[in-house]
């Protein structure tokens, strides 16, 4: 059967779609340099357009930034090109994305993250810009934005800390008090325990909030110049100032609620929502998950106790967002008027009117408008002595994505391994941080 | 243009019948070249190169780029950060890192499991129904609707269920109270086989469609033969149908290996591949994903993948050959 069809002239009809099929092949080939060509340099010689490439694909940072570049575009006549993509995407394509044809002007971490892409020349230093916005910003924030060769690369909009959340109204029913030092710490976790309470939320299925449980407990115990060296890869995981800090992260951890890992961090906050929880360490974010304006005022959050009094409560893990400035901007002269802009405190101001949960990296901006969790958020950071980016912002992200999030993982779910785990720890971080 | 050459052609195809001169107008050959213009020839060649072209860059070009990228260390940042390291990523992997034995492991299990158990049940499933009972389409339906979805929403349904605080199974046993807790996705001893059985639900329908293909093949004259002999049913399945089934079996074998060997977006969206749930397709992805990715070492991991994917394939291809040069 099959022979005889083939032999059979072919078809007309069937002639011709095939020809059109190639003719629309053709055309879409045709076609894919067109479409480049349109994401391309076009748009780069016009000395009025500043391009942006975003991650804030969130409604309301996204909403946020607009207004942002709207009130740049009023002061300057510059109009900013915003070319926003998926938060994960974003970080996922940055690699790529830096080396191609990049915007003039991205979002970015502050910190490590930061240093990485200027380390690799792909970022272009600005000092100068620095030489406008520098009396507007505190001295942690100045750290945050240079490069391992001191140059500024960095502009930062805002920052938010982590800290212990916990409700006013179960403190006050119940009569804790907020502790200060690590043993009424563990004394608090323990009356909790015996009034029914979770002392500590916990959902670590994300993998990442282990690596914020961890920086607190770690510097806290050894200070913050130890936090840099272990997360430059300088200090060794099996030194035994590391084993102190999992050992103390052992002595709270029976506090935690159980089952972590197969939480996520949205579930562990409702715990605390529903007054389950006693306290829940996290960002100032955990604020998106209390719907109910009543108990959004009804939280509050104190900083993680002291553990060595040589370093008390000094170091405070403020994550921060901003900019960079790519490595060879189409319009140079037009983005830095964008991050001069972008560095004062009325851009902040306009950015945090739109989105409360954060609060504004500069010193100078004001914060008449801002709720008390915010108030007490920026006094936080203000007087931190030193700022710390969290873990995956302070080290090599290769390094704790595939190394750390697991570890911290196995630890939660089998503490008495410790030893072994921080000299495997050890052993991967040697051929990571070799690597380049 | 095209109707042109259309018409000259059904022109040679019409013209035989009304001048009933057979014998010279039934030679092949004048039809073939007439068959092939130029334009032909051109449009044949660039349907066979692009296909080509494209295949050799997208498939060859990157399955050995990744091959030489494995003896490599590279961030992904420019071609010069690309420096040769031998066999370094291979014994960093198979000796220091802790999660490779555990994934290959698990992509093994993987494979028993859905051998062991769905692929049965989808014979049996698929013999039930071909004895068209009544509502035969309902159930097929049913039990087909998991295959028509994707994995990644089959992911995101289970982990519903599996919620250690909200989800299902917890909440009706009450195994999501401090002390009597049970936490699915992140108990290491539990969450494979948890999604092991979202796997199993879906591999279960796959399997009953392939067998019952499979049993639409069988000639109805084997049944009535065998239980003329006074064969019972179980004696008919075990000694007529399953034998006949050979070649359906030789196919789920196959769908089954490369369904174990390329388990990703079901655990992707379940746990990230945390503890427990560790599979080389995770480990591939978490090393190449991101922005400062290890891409030499994750291409190792893929190699090692490709490695055993190889075993597996060229056994089947050989014999799959083998077979057709025989026929």
């Amino acid at each position: 059967m099959h022979e005889s069809s083939l032999a059979r002239p072919i078809p007309g009809p069937s002639r011709r779609t095939m020809l059109r099929g190639i003719g629309g092949a053709a055309a879409l080939g045709a076609g894919i340099p067109l479409l480049s060509a349109c994401g391309g340099s076009d748009t780069s010689a016009d000395p009025k357009t500043v391009t942006l490439g975003s991650n804030a694909s969130d409604a309301v940072p996204k909403k946020a930034f607009a207004e942002i570049y709207a009130a740049f575009k009023k002061q300057s006549g510059i109009t900013v090109d915003v070319n926003t993509k998926d938060h994960n995407t974003f970080q996922e394509q940055i690699n790529s994305y830096l080396q191609g044809t990049p915007d003039d002007v991205f979002h970015w971490f502050a910190g490590y993250r930061m240093q990485f892409f200027a380390n690799k020349g792909l970022a272009t230093p600005i000092d100068d810009v620095w030489k406008t916005i520098g009396g507007n910003f505190p001295d942690a924030m100045k750290k945050l934005s240079q490069g391992e060769d001191g140059k500024f690369y960095f502009v930062p909009l805002y920052t938010y800390p982590w800290a212990l959340f916990y409700r006013k109204s179960v403190f006050k029913e119940k009569g804790y008090e907020v502790p200060t030092t690590w043993s009424d710490f563990i004394a608090l976790c323990k009356q909790m325990k015996k009034d029914g309470l979770v002392p500590i939320a916990f959902g670590d299925k994300d993998a990442w909030p282990a690596l914020g449980t961890f920086d607190q407990i770690n510097f806290r115990t050894n200070g913050y110049d130890f936090h840099v060296e272990l997360m430059a890869g300088k200090a060794s995981w099996t030194d035994k100032r590391v084993r102190a800090a999992f050992d103390n992260w052992a002595e709270i951890l029976p506090y935690h609620q159980d089952g972590a890992v197969g939480r996520t961090w949205q579930d562990a906050a409702q715990t605390l929502v529903s007054k389950k929880a006693g306290m829940y360490l996290l960002g100032t974010f955990v604020g998106q998950q209390f719907t109910d304006k009543a108990d959004l005022d009804d939280l509050d959050f104190f900083a993680f106790p002291e553990i060595d009094p040589a370093y008390g409560q000094d170091t405070v893990e403020a994550p921060t967002d901003g900019y960079m400035l790519s490595k060879s901007p189409k319009n140079k002269s037009g983005a830095v008027k964008l991050l001069e802009f972008l560095g004062t405190p009325e851009a902040e101001q306009i950015y945090l009117k739109a989105d409360p949960n954060v609060v504004a990296a500069s010193t100078k901006a004001d914060t008449s408008s801002y709720s008390p969790l915010q108030k007490k958020a920026y006094e936080m950071i203000n007087g931190a002595k030193s700022l710390t980016q969290y873990m995956d912002r302070d080290s090599r992200p290769d390094f704790t994505s595939t190394v750390m999030q697991p570890a911290l993982q196995k630890f939660i779910r089998d503490p008495k391994g410790v030893d072994s785990l921080l000299s495997s720890i050890e052993r991967q971080k040697k051929t990571i941080f070799a690597s380049s | 243009m095209s109707t042109d050459i259309n018409a000259k052609s059904s022109e040679a195809a019409a013209v035989p019948l009304p001048s009933g001169r057979p014998p010279e107008n039934k030679r092949v050959p004048q039809g073939h070249r007439r068959l092939l213009t130029r334009r032909d020839r051109v449009t044949l060649a660039f349907m066979a190169g692009v296909p080509t072209v494209l295949h050799v860059a997208l498939v060859w070009f990157t399955a050995l780029a990744s091959i030489a990228l494995a003896f490599t260390t590279w961030d992904g940042i420019g071609f010069d950060s690309i420096k040769w390291v031998g066999l370094d990523n291979f014994k960093e992997l198979f000796s220091t890192n802790p999660q490779f034995w555990p994934a290959v492991e698990h992509n093994i299990v993987w494979f028993v499991v859905l051998i062991l158990i769905p692929t049965p049940l989808g014979l049996f499933l698929a013999v039930q129904l071909d004895k068209k009972i009544r509502f035969s389409r309902v159930y097929q339906t049913a039990f087909f609707l998991p295959v028509v979805m994707s994995l990644a929403v089959i992911g995101f349904v289970w982990q519903l269920v599996y919620n250690p605080d909200t989800g299902l199974i917890n909440s009706v046993i009450g195994a999501n109270k401090p002390g009597h807790y049970i936490d699915w996705i992140g108990d290491p001893d539990l969450n494979l086989w948890a999604v092991l059985v979202a796997a199993s639900w879906r591999h279960a329908g796959y399997m009953m469609i392939l067998y019952l293909a499979g049993l639409k093949g069988v000639d109805p004259s084997l049944r009535e033969a065998s239980s003329l002999d006074g064969a019972n049913e179980w004696q008919t399945f075990k000694n007529v149908i399953f034998p006949t089934l050979r070649p359906t079996n030789t196919i789920v074998l196959v769908v089954t290996i490369i369904e174990a060997l390329r388990a990703f977006d079901l655990v992707w969206v379940f746990n990230g591949g945390a503890q427990g749930t560790e599979l080389l397709s995770i480990l591939v992805t978490d090393n190449i994903v991101g922005e400062s990715s290890r891409i030499g070492y994750g291409s190792a991991i893929a190699v090692v993948l490709l490695l055993i994917s190889l075993v597996v394939i060229i056994p089947y291809l050989v014999s799959t050959f083998r077979k057709e040069r025989q026929a």
